[in-house]
């Protein structure tokens, strides 16, 4: 069993509730020991660091000189999260006068870091570290005859990405691996708005509707997402585009974790499959 | 007026530094997905700095649609990480005062920056809340269900989790003022 330090981030604690729920159940089942950072805080995100750059820097920092205490990877689930803290890591590496200056506000509270964290994101941990294979082995349930449309977002795969930035082709492998059909579509890594949904609705309500309409035409049952914002634009906002754009798109859109976990008979309590906000049982029930 | 330091001020704040290397290709607009609503796509935005068109371009709605979607970065021949530019004209249009009222992102941005620094954690429920307060509180009317569907579905907690080690944030982001901001 391999060990990670873990960072669910907040909103695998809240507007992404079903992600943190199936994270825990799934690791289980594949020999994954995901050791909760304690006492983690929000890692600044998007926002902090178009606010303040110094102050955002010493934010996500707090968690890496938390983290490098364990001496083990720093896992999250969350695309956001992940290029936030990542990226801190690498501008205290790029900028000597910024590492100095975080390193002194951090000394405040009684904390220090070296810079010997590494930063990961779960579903590159499942694909590179647990492997496609090991997954298939394991699999109690397979997804025969379902076609699952994989929805990288953004954040997985650039800037920092493991895979392909615009052709990614590691969770169709995931989700093939399930027993499941990936099916091929364009609009696989295309933005969906992220947090502009809130500001700017309209911009983001055009987005998912691409992105829905696109997996739809190739004949996608569903989709499956890692990231939290993504998850919540294509799904909880789902009837908005549907009012908006006057289509009638009924596409559940499963956390990548949720679907592994049905693949490996995890029961659907444990995957919080009744949060999501387009009932996935219709597509799923052949398998549960 | 043109601004011969608005170039030096970019460069300044961490990731602005590599405008100077810009060839005005095109690439960051042609790939922006979101560029159509930008008062300046991100190509002109750029030639803007480079410019001193400071005013002008720190008080438009543009930097402010940037949605983080890194293809502008991953494409652009130079190297350049439009996306971070974007980022640091965000942070000198709040600095200075100019961050525009005809988008609603800035007071997003700021809404979820008080709610990650006073509990630790976002409070996605109360940021959201207080960004409409402070923008339009009918455009709220309108996400209503949303957040319904949310709440119904036990993904909108009511209320906020605040880390033990709040204090710790307190006296790290106080060091951080008194060092007065990224150099």
């Amino acid at each position: 069993m391999k060990s990670y330090s873990y960072f669910p981030g907040c909103s695998a604690e809240a507007t992404a509730s079903p992600l943190g729920l199936s994270v825990l159940p799934v690791a289980k089942e594949l020999d994954m020991d995901l050791i909760e950072l304690e006492d983690w805080n929000c890692c600044g995100s998007s926002p902090y660091g178009s606010v303040d750059k110094l102050e955002a820097a010493c934010i996500a920092a707090r968690n890496l000189a938390l983290a490098e205490k364990s001496g083990l990877d720093l896992v999250t689930p969350c695309s956001n999260c992940f290029v936030v803290l990542h990226g801190a890591d690498a501008n205290l590496k790029q900028y000597p006068a910024l590492k100095e200056q975080v390193g002194e506000a951090l000394a405040a509270a009684g904390l220090d870091y070296k810079g010997g964290v590494r930063v990961r994101h779960l579903a590159e941990v499942l694909y590179t570290d647990i492997t496609p294979e090991v997954i298939r082995a394991k699999v109690a349930k397979p997804l025969k005859g379902l076609k699952v449309a994989s929805y990288y977002g953004c954040q997985l795969v650039r800037p920092n990405g493991f895979d392909d930035p615009e052709s990614p082709h590691s969770l169709d492998e995931l989700v093939a691996s399930l027993g499941a059909d990936a099916v091929p579509w364009e609009l696989k890594a295309h933005c969906c708005g992220s947090s502009l949904v809130m500001p700017e609705q309209e911009v983001a309500l055009r987005l998912i509707n691409k992105i829905l309409h696109n997996a739809q035409e190739n004949g996608a049952q569903c989709l499956v997402t890692p990231c939290p914002l993504c998850q919540i634009n294509l799904d909880a906002y789902q009837s908005q585009v549907n009012s908006r754009f006057k289509t009638k798109y009924n596409l559940p859109v499963l956390f990548v974790t949720q679907l592994i976990g049905v693949a490996l008979g995890v029961k659907p309590d444990a995957l919080g499959l009744s949060r999501n906000i387009v009932p996935p049982m219709r597509v799923l029930a052949p398998y549960l | 007026m043109a601004d011969v330091s608005f170039i030096d001020e970019v460069c300044s704040v961490p990731g602005g530094e590599a405008i100077r290397s810009c060839i005005q290709c095109g690439m960051c607009t042609g790939s922006c997905p979101t560029a159509r609503s930008w008062d300046y796509p991100p190509r002109q935005a750029i030639a803007m700095v480079r410019a001193g068109l400071r005013e002008e371009l720190l008080s438009s709605n543009s930097m402010w649609f940037c949605a983080s979607c890194y293809t502008c970065t991953v494409r652009c021949p130079r190297d350049i990480k439009p996306t971070d530019i974007m980022h640091a004209l965000e942070v000198l249009a709040i600095k200075n005062g100019l961050s525009t009222k005809r988008s609603r992102t800035p007071v997003m941005y700021q809404c979820f920056v008080d709610s990650a620094k006073g509990n630790g954690r976002v409070y996605e429920l109360g940021m959201m809340l207080k960004l409409f307060l402070k923008t339009n509180p009918f455009a709220a009317l309108k996400l209503a269900p949303v957040g319904l569907g949310l709440l119904l579905h036990r993904r909108l907690p009511l209320m906020p989790s605040r880390i033990k080690g709040i204090g710790e944030i307190k006296l790290i982001l106080d060091k951080a003022r008194a060092l007065g901001g990224a150099k």
